[in-house]
């Protein structure tokens, strides 16, 4: 575990790419096989089962911490992770242990067959043992929360470095149904056999935010544009007889989305497709709002009623295997010749649908179109190079994705909270209001879009401006207007205001307005009228 | 009996003598614990602190500022109280300031750590009935390490920036923290450069007779190719503006007690974080507090309500009370302060 401890803290100690990379690829050069597995795994998501339940961690930690249990409660938001406060409130390990990363692992594993005195005893026996980072990154084992700052495309390039496989070959490889315990480094990363998964999906292609004007992207005649989708990105894998629907974050979801099925009859076996899942109106012949998706993502079985309600169409955007090849080195144009192809033989209802090329003339032809993105449904508009390769991972050049400008609302700050985490100290969650009449009604919560200079500020004000304390919640005096941006709105119940807004953040503080030059309700109102 | 000091919307106060605690609004009297800005606020009549103390405050305050001195345990009558200083622990020249009327005793801490720091008067307990304490760090997941391991792992890791060629620029406050650290590394490792606010502090403190390491002031003319291998002691808010950009490459790191959080090492995006802080920890609130025998305990900046319940649960007569000091923050040259000094 130390050598583990090592990396982690190594990756955990800063935010620059080769550092990182080159610590990596010092430990896959010379940490016991078992481990590389295992650390393989981790870094990409395959963490073991939460082992031991929370709630037992916190009243066994505040125990052997000597404190009361309501003192670990109240200590624990602040610093903002189970894990570490149970690492920072428990006395120094009397004793050492030289076990390996695998090796705590399996006794972690281990536990969950144990009768809770005899866990209790086992976990308090790990924390006299481990101290410092080790410990921790066992509460995180044991809580099935490892989480580290390290991106796939990075794990890639390091395990590249350290086999001489190409980067491109080794995130293919991780992709998909493995776990340590089944297979080997050698089956896995150096000479693995390609049938051994039909189910494996391709990495992602990522596009990044297109911040400048496109102008600066050259001739629009060697771009493709289509609209950007508002659902999840999924990947439709038909190999062997069967079918697999994956999502972005490498979760397998073809059991959620059972009317992917009937993709069986008109996608030959050999193909992937990757596009997006939609809840779909199919007498509109158009995307229902994310909502409505919603309701559908949290469910793994699917009642007759909800498939009725909330169809699902995955909207195709681009073919990256056909003919049980692998065609994304192929260009862009070549690839959507096969896709629009492969369509023309799918029926109207089928749950495949393909996302269409829009037809612009110059670049401000296509901002008009994507000004009027949000009307379709759709986020905004992508762009791809029309000779660009499907690529992996996030990356810059071929693709943007060019989102419509967030719905915007002005309103008044009137409860502060401080952050946890890396927030801890500073008043970073602010919940906003708007007039209805002489009253300010509270209608969203937000956390982002101020710099640390202003968090300080605005921490100082909050001090020095409470009318009241709620708990942890102050109420302050109503005096300052913040610029509130989101994606989208709807109507919800639940809400006092009636609606409740996806994504809001805050985009600037509006130091020149006064509190009554706010938003009021109505305004929301009529945004819900036109965008719900 | 009646209250000896009394918490009000100017400072703590004094009604027998007359006289304010570490205000923050302008009042005649003022006695001060330690010079950081929170705590010695400028528009005061005049001020008593303690001989260490008053160099830094006639710093910061300006030469018409009405400053008189007082030694450690020196016993002063005000009015009808007699006053007297005792070390804090906190930062050269800070107190801790013990105030008695008719035989009932009160002390003020300001801001105090009860564990050695090998620069400031080791903190001193004073019995007393009631106590203000502090509790910046009132939490149980606080718990320093000795002085000495933190200091060693400054020295390596300014020695691994060394032999890497790469300058190590560590944040730290500008009084305190940033002498604490240059007292106590290996100036033979390489230069030292320092950030002009600290330079500032390092020049009274000199001259005072602290001893401190040789130190070059950073300014615009200095390039870091003239000084390999050096360390730079630089102020927590200059690390994260423009000031920085003339050492590109730097190894960075802060020294602060809030580095004891993962979050908030990884907020401040330093390479990395020394757990090191001139406030009491955990255990140290919970020692300085029974060893002055208090049965009533006033509990000021910091995670107060939390603190203050978990005394009541140990017994004493405890109570949050709203005060606008600030204790060990992130963001500023020094605790009050918002600009930085040139």
């Amino acid at each position: 575990m130390k050598r583990f401890a090592q990396l982690y803290e190594a990756l955990d100690a800063t935010t620059r790419v080769l550092p990182k990379v080159a610590a990596l690829k010092a430990y896959f050069e010379d940490a016991p096989e078992r481990d590389r597995l295992w650390t393989v795994a981790l870094l990409s998501g395959r963490r073991p089962k939460r082992t031991v339940n929370a709630t037992f961690l916190r009243e066994w930690a505040a125990r052997a911490a000597g404190i009361p249990l309501w003192l670990f409660e109240e200590s624990y938001p602040i610093v903002g992770d189970l894990a570490e406060t149970i690492q920072l409130v428990l006395p120094d390990p009397s004793r050492t242990a030289d076990l390996t990363l695998s090796g705590w692992i399996d006794r972690i594993r281990a536990l969950a067959a144990l009768p809770e005195a005899e866990r209790r005893a086992d976990v308090l026996d790990a924390w006299d043992t481990l101290g410092g980072t080790e410990r921790f990154l066992f509460n995180k084992l044991i809580t099935g929360q490892l989480r580290v700052g390290v991106s796939q495309k990075l794990m890639s390039r390091a395990l590249a470095q350290a086999t001489g496989i190409e980067e491109a070959e080794i995130a293919h490889r991780l992709m998909g149904r493995w776990a340590p315990d089944d297979v080997t480094w050698d089956a896995l990363i150096l000479t693995p056999d390609p049938s051994a998964d039909l189910s494996r999906p391709y990495p992602f292609y990522l596009a990044y935010q297109l911040d400048d004007p496109p102008e600066g992207l050259g001739d629009p005649a060697a771009w493709r544009a289509e609209h950007k989708w508002d659902g999840i990105r999924g990947q439709l894998v038909r190999r062997g007889g069967e079918h697999h629907l994956w999502s972005r974050g490498e979760e397998l979801i073809t059991d959620r989305f059972p009317e992917m099925a009937a993709t069986r009859d008109f996608v030959p076996d050999g193909t992937v497709i990757d596009g997006e899942v939609l809840a779909w109106d199919h007498e509109a012949g158009a995307p229902l709002p994310f909502a409505r998706l919603q309701t559908r993502i949290g469910r793994k079985t699917v009642p007759k009623k909800l498939l009725q309600e909330a169809p699902a169409v995955l909207r195709a955007y681009d073919v990256l295997e056909w003919q049980g090849r692998d065609v994304r080195a192929r260009p862009f144009d070549e690839r959507r010749a096969i896709l629009e192809g492969l369509m023309e033989g799918v029926p109207k209802d089928a749950p495949l649908d393909l996302s269409r090329l829009l037809a612009f003339e110059g670049w401000d032809d296509l901002a008009a179109i994507r000004a009027g993105s949000r009307a379709l449904g759709a986020e905004g508009v992508m762009l791809k190079r029309g000779d660009s390769p499907y690529r992996d991972g996030r990356r810059k050049g071929d693709w943007w994705k060019w989102k419509v400008d967030p719905l915007t609302v002005d309103a008044v700050m009137i409860y502060a909270q401080q952050g946890h985490g890396r927030r801890a100290g500073l008043f970073t969650d602010f919940t906003f209001a708007v007039w209805n009449g002489d009253e300010l009604t509270p209608f969203a919560k937000a956390y982002s879009g101020l710099t640390d200079e202003e968090f300080r500020r605005i921490t100082a004000w909050v001090r020095r401006n409470t009318l009241e304390r709620y708990g942890p919640v102050r109420a302050v005096r109503p005096h300052h207007v913040f610029e509130i941006g989101f994606e989208g709105i709807q109507a919800s119940p639940r809400h006092k205001s009636g609606v409740a807004l996806r994504f809001p953040r805050m985009l600037r503080w509006r130091h020149d307005k006064p509190i009554a030059e706010a938003n009021t309700l109505g305004d929301l109102k009529e945004m819900l009228a036109a965008y719900g | 009996m009646a209250d000896v000091l009394r918490f009000t919307e100017r400072g703590i106060h004094c009604p027998a003598g007359d006289f304010f605690i570490d205000p923050w609004r302008p009042v005649d009297r003022a006695l001060v614990t330690h010079g950081h800005a929170d705590h010695a606020h400028d528009g005061m009549g005049r001020y008593l602190a303690t001989e260490a103390a008053l160099p830094v405050m006639r710093h910061r305050l300006g030469p018409e500022a009405v400053l008189e001195g007082i030694a450690y345990g020196e016993r002063r009558r005000i009015g009808g109280a007699t006053v007297s200083f005792h070390p804090a622990g906190h930062v050269p020249g800070s107190a801790q300031i013990r105030v008695e009327v008719g035989g009932e005793v009160w002390v003020a801490s300001g801001d105090y750590k009860t564990a050695p720091d090998g620069l400031s008067e080791p903190f001193e307990p004073v019995r007393c009935h009631a106590f203000i304490t502090e509790s910046t760090f009132g939490l149980p997941v606080f718990k320093w390490r000795p002085f000495e391991e933190e200091n060693a792992a400054i020295d390596a890791w300014w020695r691994a920036a060394a032999a890497d060629g790469r300058p190590a620029v560590v944040g730290a406050y500008a009084l305190g923290k940033a002498q604490r650290i240059l007292a106590s590394v290996d100036a033979s490792i390489g230069p030292i450069l320092t950030h002009g606010a600290v330079e500032n502090t390092n020049a009274v403190m000199r001259a005072q007779g602290i001893r401190l390491p040789d130190t070059i002031r950073v300014t615009p003319e200095t390039r870091i190719k003239d000084h390999p291998g050096a360390l730079v002691v630089a102020t927590p808010s200059a690390m994260g503006g423009p000031w920085m950009r003339r050492f590109p490459q730097a190894a960075t790191a802060f020294a602060s007690g809030w580095m004891a959080m993962r979050g908030v090492r990884r907020r401040r995006a330093a390479d990395k974080g020394f757990v090191m802080s001139d406030h009491a920890d955990w255990p140290g609130l919970n020692e300085a507090v029974a060893a002055t025998g208090a049965t009533r305990v006033f509990v000021t900046h910091g995670y107060t309500s939390i603190f203050a319940r978990w005394l009541r649960e140990q017994g004493y007569d405890a109570r949050p009370v709203e005060t606008e000091y600030e204790g060990e923050t992130l963001d500023s040259p020094d605790p009050g302060t918002a600009e930085d000094a040139a």
